[in-house]
């Protein structure tokens, strides 16, 4: 094979001025680390360099259950096409890690290319492969950098040489490099330098001889990336956390969640502490997350807006409590980002696979709303929103993210400021009960199935009332009698109908009248853009694809499986767990047109696993 | 003559110093066992709030699950009540207070929902300082599901069906004390006046409080052998010193002997006034009061009283440096941050 045969086909490749073939903004870079190295700041710049030549990027960490020790791999997409999703193809590797360098080089397609540490003799593996060998140690030792540090200067050695290959603009590593050490110059101008050996090595004695380049994209070119933000999703969902007004927090760390806490700590501590120096939140570590939910719900019970950040066994320890918010009728948000389950599992892989587990988190009768992020952007905005479903509903509301989406950098548009005022439900002030002579707590006042509650506190001798999760009427007094019971279960799935109006609506693409429906859910998204212009491409066929925002599913989820012949449904666990709860809720007539796409190994899903399932399929398969 | 004699003036209720009589802090009726010590408790806590003349819609009334977790269904109807999971209040209860400080917050819970299944939550709630009263109705036995041994319950000491304990007790007093509550002790269901004295003094303090009410199981836990029962209380039980309270309402020039009494001034300006009835008992020594406790077991006394206090320590509201306000309501303008913070974040990430 030779490189030419790397190029996608949608991407004609350039003729460069000695007549050689280019790829362009269309290639994917693999960084092998050993874990603890600190190559996450060197992997950040070069992503963030080419993001700042206007070309579309994504980064995804793949790292292990580890401080340090084990290997770690990070990839960057770039792709001129915007397309984000992971790429299984490496282009270019960088190999540091010994350890698994052999490996790494032995899965790597035919025509790629890899910079390699020259003590490792890499280029002995393989004679279909570009090599550049770098005596990375004597580098190091050459930007004078003392000794203690030069484990994290050499991977900014590997960012020169990568950038002098690239052709990425060192401009534009120099501003990140600053940006990203803003507040330490000394660090700034040592990474830099480190930057520089490395480019001045590369330009001086390797000699080019792979096709792939960075060019920056005109500024009217529309997927010129200026203006957008880079950000991972736990970041995000912090920052929804913090405009929607959250004031209690009870947390445990736990992979991949703990950053949502930790950045929402670092927010609150700057932009919510008022000028007398007291704050206007409590962040509490807990014992467990038994307690962080615990303590979620005790404040949302007294009136404030709560919320914890878990994964998958985290969850698992909340269930009791998940049903005590259900069926006492609680408010709080569960941020749930989602790791590979059963067990500890994979503790630092993505999945989706806590679907079915969430909607019904709890024994006995239960049905949690959910709110299903595609985006960062999403994870703000529905970081959000999950506070003012959570009062509104007067029930717990989780938010399922992933690893994928929570960890790994993404580019976005900048988020927009909430126009709408903060509300909290239906909560009754001392007023309104002189007015109305007493309430029923769990009372049908209006038919959409949500009470009226009162805050601890509410000065009126009839305002206080008996929160339980035992057996209770609609003055929330102890019963065990049969039609109470029955009238409650009955009005809580009232509520759950009202749930259904208000919660984010899914997102079609495509004409709405092809015979092909995609349904999915969270990051599938990506490679489900991906691959539904592969299949237009390759294979002629047109699809329309529903991106599912929430459970409960709006009417627009039925209509869409209605108006199609057959509808794939691509997740990212083993049981098809959306279609399952489709076909709970589906007319059977319906249900028998979906199919299932399944990924499940712990990697991001890739647009070709969606589009040769899909094209297999529909016997348009090449 | 008339001899038709006049009939006296109805009396009028008695008001507390905020002008609510006694029937405004009771709750429904009990469905606990007739004689249960739970309902005895009540009664106490009842008397306590009417007479320090809290008002019932400032209380938090918590509890987990069991016997005891039901009490508060039977006192302060006007106060507003939290009955949670099994071994899960204190984590209930310090998210509440969290969310509105200003409230207070009284706690139920038993030796099994506590000393069990509660354990990891107590622990920690005890370490944070947590301002409120949690009140252990102990018998040492599952009343709910028919008299299994709980984790106080004594070594040696026997079931109804014979069978002994072979564990030794957890002295969660001891505990509470080296985990960092700020304030300890030890009653009787079936001693009114110490225990009336030690709940008026526990809604003065600012902090944790953990009273150990041993409270006898009628039903399961009140037999020969039994060491919970009302029998083996009256013979062993044992004053640590004798606990009177001033309090911050009243004339505090009450004579009290500086040589056998000691004075603790608690944050609401009232006076806790022990009597030394130990000769060893320094209830501000947290080596000495845990060394008392464990003598106590080895001389075979159920050792009552307030063992521990420390007015100084922080409690957790404090140490979180919270606004005034609850946080619960406190305003849009002060929760969510401006445009500009958003711009500004936004600009970072470009």
């Amino acid at each position: 094979m030779t490189p030419t045969q790397l190029v996608a086909e949608s991407q004609p490749a350039k003729q460069a001025a000695d007549g050689s073939k280019r790829i362009v903004n269309d290639f994917s870079i693999q960084v092998a680390t050993v874990n603890g190295s600190g190559s996450q700041s060197a992997n950040s710049v070069l992503l963030r360099s080419i993001f700042r030549m206007g070309v579309p990027v994504s980064g995804k960490n793949l790292f292990p259950s580890n401080i340090a020790g084990l290997p770690t791999w990070y990839t960057i997409r770039v792709n001129k096409d915007g397309w984000v999703a992971r790429k299984t193809e490496i282009d270019l590797l960088i190999a540091m890690n010994p350890e698994t360098a052999k490996e790494d080089v032995l899965s790597m397609k035919a025509g790629g290319a890899v910079i390699y540490d020259e003590g490792l003799k890499l280029n002995e593996l393989r004679s279909d492969l570009i090599f550049y060998a770098v005596p990375f140690d004597q580098l190091t030792v050459a930007t004078g950098a003392e000794a203690k540090l030069r484990k994290l200067i050499k991977n900014m050695v590997y960012v020169g040489i990568a950038a002098q290959l690239l052709s990425i603009d060192m401009a534009s590593v120099e501003e990140t490099v600053r940006k990203q050490f803003a507040k330490k110059v000394k660090a700034a101008e040592l990474n830099l330098n480190a930057v520089r050996v490395g480019h001045d090595y590369a330009k001086s004695t390797l000699t080019k001889q792979d096709p792939l380049a960075v060019e920056a994209l005109a500024a009217d070119h529309p997927r010129n990336t200026r203006g957008k933000i880079i950000i991972d999703g736990n970041a995000a969902a912090a920052m929804g956390a913090m405009f929607a007004g959250v004031t209690v927090v009870g947390w445990y760390p736990i992979t991949p969640s703990s950053s949502v806490v930790e950045n929402l700590i670092d927010l609150m501590k700057k932009y919510r502490v008022e000028k007398d120096g007291k704050a206007t939140f409590a962040i509490v570590q807990a014992e467990d997350e038994l307690a962080a939910i615990g303590m979620v719900l005790g404040a949302g019970w007294a009136g404030a807006r709560a919320m914890t950040a878990s994964s998958g066994p985290g969850l698992s320890l909340m269930a009791e409590f998940a049903g005590l918010g259900y069926y006492a009728e609680l408010p709080g948000v569960i941020f749930d980002i989602q790791r590979t389950g059963p067990s500890t599992g994979l503790p630092t892989r993505t999945s989706q696979a806590d679907l079915t587990f969430i909607a019904g988190l709890s024994h006995g009768d239960t049905k949690h709303v959910i709110l299903l992020p595609g985006s960062v952007k999403e994870c703000f905005e529905f970081g959000m929103e999950c506070f003012e479903l959570a009062e509104q509903l007067q029930t717990p509301v989780f938010m399922l993210s992933d690893l994928d989406l929570g960890m790994n950098n993404w580019m976005s548009e900048p988020f927009d400021y909430p126009e709408k005022p903060i509300s909290r439900g239906k909560v009754l002030s001392a007023e309104d009960l002189q007015r109305l002579g007493g309430f029923g707590r769990y009372k049908d006042v209006d038919g959409d199935g949500i009470p009226y509650r009162t805050l601890p506190g509410t000065d009126h001798p009839l305002a206080a009332y008996f929160t339980r999760g035992s057996g209770h009427n609609e003055k929330a007094l102890y019963s065990e009698r049969p039609d109470d019971y029955e009238n409650n279960m009955l009005r809580l799935a009232r509520k759950f109908d009202t749930a259904k109006t208000l919660v984010p609506k899914p997102i079609l693409e495509g004409s709405g009248k092809e015979k092909v429906g995609i349904l999915a859910f969270g990051t599938s998204h990506w490679a489900i853009i991906e691959a539904r212009d592969q299949l237009t491409r390759e294979s002629k066929l047109a699809t329309d694809y529903l991106r599912v925002r929430a459970y409960p599913f709006t009417q627009e989820v039925h209509d869409f499986v209605a108006r199609h012949d057959r509808v794939y449904v691509v997740e990212q666990n083993r049981d098809a767990q959306l279609q399952s709860l489709l076909k709970v809720d589906l007319d059977p007539a319906f249900a028998v047109k979906l199919r299932s796409v399944l990924h499940f190994n712990g990697l991001p899903i890739d647009a070709r696993s969606v589009s040769a399932v899909i094209a297999e399929e529909e016997g348009v398969a090449k | 003559m008339a001899t038709t004699p006049v009939a006296p003036a109805p009396k009028a209720p008695k008001l507390n110093r905020i002008g609510l009589q006694i029937l405004d802090y009771r709750g429904g009726k009990t469905t606990l066992c007739a004689g249960c010590g739970h309902n005895a408790i009540s009664e106490r806590i009842t008397e306590a709030f009417f007479e320090m003349g809290i008002q019932p819609e400032r209380v938090m009334k918590m509890s987990g699950i069991g016997c005891s977790s039901k009490s508060p269904a039977y006192f302060m109807s006007r106060s507003f009540s939290f009955n949670s999971v099994h071994g899960r209040m204190p984590s209930v209860a310090t998210g509440a207070l969290l969310a509105n400080k200003t409230m207070r917050s009284v706690a139920v819970s038993g030796d099994g929902d506590t000393a069990s299944i509660g354990m990891g939550q107590f622990v920690h709630l005890m370490r944070r300082n947590v301002p409120m009263i949690y009140i252990i109705e102990d018998n040492g036995v599952y009343g709910l599901t028919k008299g299994q041994f709980s984790a106080t319950a004594d070594i040696g000491s026997k079931q109804k069906t014979g069978v002994v304990n072979d564990l030794p007790a957890i002295d969660i007093c001891a505990l509470a004390i080296q985990l960092g509550a700020t304030f300890v002790g030890r009653s009787f269901s079936g001693d009114k006046k110490q225990l009336s004295a030690m709940l008026k003094a526990a809604l003065a303090h600012q902090g944790t409080v953990l009273l150990d009410v041993i409270s006898p199981c009628v039903t399961f836990n009140d037999h020969e052998g039994s060491t919970k029962s009302y029998k083996y209380m009256q013979e062993h039980e044992e004053e640590v010193g004798e606990v009177g309270f001033v309090p911050f309402f009243e004339d505090i020039s009450v004579e009290y002997d500086a040589n056998t009494t000691i004075d603790v001034p608690m944050h609401d300006g009232s006076h806790l006034r022990l009597r030394k009835i130990h000769e060893e008992y320094a209830p501000t020594d947290k080596i000495g009061a845990v060394k008392l406790l464990n003598e106590s077991h080895h001389k075979g006394e159920v050792l009552t009283g307030v063992f521990y206090v420390d007015t100084q320590k922080q409690d957790f509201a404090q140490l979180l440096n919270l606004v005034d306000e609850p946080l619960a309501t406190l305003p849009e303008s002060r929760t969510r941050p401006s445009r500009e913070v958003l711009t500004q974040l936004m600009e970072l990430h470009l």
